[in-house]
């Protein structure tokens, strides 16, 4: 294997809280990131998934230097670029891309569509302005756009249009790495899906590498190679997509999956799901983070930090108890009934006759 | 029993486009003790059609048509005194976003008591008190009897939406109507919500309207199911035929676009194009410019919602679908 295109190593970033108006004083530190390590390869994607406030923005602003960390370093393409300034580090800019969950409001109303894709070209000095429109127009018929769209705002476009033109400005520059940051998270379903097909589709023509955060495990499983699971600012677990799902070695993932509403109104009632809150990211519980949720606690977890340590090839887990956990219940594969079938695969037959339109 | 029957409701917004149909000639029902989950995209009327039933539409909107049967009473024809009245008494509802539903300023005990207070006026401060203590502790808010003094700021968006529900559940009300509940919420806390929502249901027999976009939360919920496009219900029947006898087209497609995660597919089966704006409607089957199935025909008229299994309608003209396509 050739290096990998994205190294992360014990990366953190602390920020402090601070309480009063007129002598504001330091109440404590949120741990936002704390000591995250992972690898990304050319054309792979790495899912990122956790609940609310467990670090996973964080995580991507710090890849892409929009944040300063505190601690670690960040390699792409083999060159240690964390404390990268100036003119090196507008060009990695063109690199590495960003798409972000609320398509509407990460693009410019009063500019058009064709300005927008045109801006980053600019800023990077790429092209002349002749080549620049055919560029635009190139990047427009990638992401299912058509020419005439160049010419219309934002606002004239509905949510899973902004969503292609978010990406289509992420491809201008032409970059190696896209972060998507709950590119789909906004998003109906039925739109969901022509976004996330887009996705990987331009993922199979470009080669592109993805760092892709979520929160729906569902879609998670669909678009990503690999998936690290974090819990309080830490990478809690970090698998291959089949041994996460099939066999997942950390309490936690085990309730994240546990959670998820299945469109299978004859699956059994999930167990009861871990109760209790997370707790606050100023005050992380000492020992094993999830101790105060997790059914397999024991004494020692409430008093010994889990290392994250391999379990199987490319398997890392850090819970002490990761052996005793119980095999994973062989999820049945959702049989769909037969009508459901018959129809579905009836409508994957004709659904190339619907006038492929810009969705 | 039926406990709410909405028949042939029509609510309409004045824009500056025109005329905006948000609910379009629905009918629906729900039994006591039942769940009616109802599905469709944003934009689709589902939160206009509850905020009708609750009679909550305020101009530019307007109910232009229908009645809302409410045990025996169409709750359209109620002055407001008595619809004010039921309100949060016999129908409760709860919304997405806790926090524009929740007043910061208040606490959540001062917030429950008032609630209460409202609908029952001889009760003294220290009952209606520990009557919130005991609400909270239904929806199990740990340390009830201390959180009842919080402030909404205090709580995370979970427990919030605990004291929505304890809210909404307050005055024991027949009927809860919930707009996308758990929406906002991460899965975990989600999951224990969804089973508090069900344990109440059952301790007590009131029937709940969900309202949601999500079809796991369906395929968990709903005894019945209503899938809405573009204003219309296009597909009624039982929880389970829905997924396993999927009829309208559109139905086939959001099945076909949700990944699973007991199933991996190369490609998910989207539906093309987006839903119609409201003031620029096809002509003809509203779902026609994205279906799959659709045929000249399906632009002359809108097709009715007709039984076509026991128990089971649907809205297209060429359902079932693999007697048209052969
Ligand atoms: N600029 C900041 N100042 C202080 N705290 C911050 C800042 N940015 C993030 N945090 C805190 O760091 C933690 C991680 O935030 P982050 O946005 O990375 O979470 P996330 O996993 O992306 O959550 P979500 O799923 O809600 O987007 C949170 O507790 C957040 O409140
Ligand atoms: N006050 C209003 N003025 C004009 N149009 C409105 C108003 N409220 C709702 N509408 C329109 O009615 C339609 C239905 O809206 P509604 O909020 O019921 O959708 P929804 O199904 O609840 O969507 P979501 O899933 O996004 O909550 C939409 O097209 C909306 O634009
Ligand atoms: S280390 Fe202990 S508390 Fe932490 S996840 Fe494992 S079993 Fe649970
Ligand atoms: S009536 Fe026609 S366009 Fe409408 S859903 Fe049925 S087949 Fe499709
Ligand atoms: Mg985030
Ligand atoms: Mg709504």
């Amino acid at each position: 294997m050739t290096a990998p295109l994205l190294e992360v190593e014990n990366l953190s970033r602390h920020y402090a809280v601070r309480r009063g108006l007129i002598l504001p004083r330091r109440v404590g530190t949120v741990r936002a990131v704390d000591g995250v390590s992972f690898t990304l390869a050319r054309g792979e994607t790495l899912a990122l998934v956790g609940e609310s406030g467990c670090g996973k923005s964080t995580t991507a602003r710090l890849v892409l230097r929009l944040v300063e960390p505190t601690t670690g370093t960040v390699r792409f393409q083999g060159e240690d670029i964390t404390d990268l300034q100036g003119e090196p580090l507008r060009k990695l800019r063109r690199r590495m891309q960003i798409v972000f969950q609320d398509p509407f409001a990460s693009l410019n109303p009063r500019m058009t569509v064709g300005a927008i894709l045109e801006e980053p070209l600019i800023v990077h000095g790429l092209g002349d302005a002749a080549h620049r429109r055919a560029r635009v127009e190139e990047l427009l018929g990638l992401v299912g756009l058509a020419s005439f769209h160049a010419q219309r705002y934002p606002h004239e476009f509905s949510g899973g249009q902004r969503q292609r033109i978010g990406i289509a400005r992420a491809l201008a520059v032409e970059p190696a790495l896209i972060v998507c940051d709950e590119p789909v998270s906004a998003l109906d379903v039925s739109i969901q899906a022509q976004v996330v097909n887009l996705l990987e589709d331009l993922q199979r023509r470009l080669g592109l590498s993805y760092l892709f955060i979520a929160h729906d495990l569902a879609v998670v499983k669909h678009v990503a190679d690999r998936v690290a699971v974090m819990y309080l600012g830490q990478i809690v677990e970090i698998a291959p997509k089949d041994a996460l799902f099939a066999d997942p070695r950390h309490p936690y993932t085990r309730t994240l999956l546990a959670a998820i509403p299945r469109p299978d109104p004859h699956r059994e009632r999930h167990d009861p799901v871990a109760g209790g809150d997370m707790p606050s990211p100023m005050a992380p519980p000492d020992g094993c983070r999830f101790h105060t949720r997790c059914p397999f606690v024991v004494e020692r977890c409430k008093r010994e930090v889990p290392a994250l340590r391999p379990w199987a090839a490319g398997h890392l887990t850090a819970c002490h108890r990761a052996e005793d956990l119980p095999a994973m219940e062989t999820a049945r594969a959702a049989s769909l009934a037969p009508a459901a079938a018959k129809r579905l695969a009836l409508y994957e037959a004709r659904r190339g006759r619907v006038a492929a339109g810009a969705g | 029993m039926t406990l709410l029957s909405i028949e042939g409701l029509r609510t309409v917004f004045r824009t500056d486009q025109g005329d905006v149909t948000a609910v379009d000639g629905v009918d629906l029902s729900v039994a006591r003790g039942r769940t009616l989950g109802i599905v469709g995209e944003s934009g689709c009327g589902k939160s206009v059609l509850s905020l009708s039933v609750m009679r909550l539409i305020a101009p530019p909107g307007r109910i232009a048509a229908g009645r809302v049967m409410f045990d025996g009473r169409d709750l359209l024809s109620l002055s407001s005194a008595e619809m004010r009245a039921l309100r949060g008494n016999r129908i409760g509802m709860i919304f997405q976003e806790p926090m524009t539903s929740l007043n910061p300023v208040f606490t959540v005990g001062e917030q429950l008591t008032e609630a209460m207070r409202a609908h029952d006026r001889r009760a003294s401060a220290a009952e209606l008190r520990r009557r919130a203590v005991a609400a909270l502790d239904r929806v199990r808010i740990p340390a009830a009897a201390r959180r009842v003094d919080d402030y909404p700021h205090q709580m995370s968006g979970g427990m919030r939406q605990r004291v929505m529900i304890a809210m909404a559940l307050a005055c024991g009300p027949d009927l809860v109507i919930a707009d996308e509940p758990t929406t906002a919420l991460d899965v975990t806390v989600q999951a224990q919500i969804l089973d508090l929502l069900r344990e109440l249901q059952q301790q007590s027999g009131m029937a709940i309207i969900l309202i949601t976009h999500d079809l796991g939360v369906v395929a968990e919920m709903a005894d019945e199911v209503a899938v809405m496009y573009a204003g219309r219900v296009v597909e009624r029947a039982a929880g389970a035929a829905v997924f396993d006898d999927p009829q309208h087209p559109y139905t086939i497609g959001l099945l076909g676009s949700i990944p699973r995660i007991e199933e991996t597919r190369d490609s998910l089966l989207a539906i093309e194009g987006a839903v119609p704006a409201p003031f620029a409607l096809p002509q003809g089957c509203r779902f026609h410019p994205r279906c799959a199935f659709a045929g000249p025909d399906c632009t002359e008229a809108q097709p009715p919602l007709l039984e076509i299994a026991p128990a089971h309608q649907a809205a297209c003209i060429h359902a079932p679908v693999e007697a048209f396509a052969g």
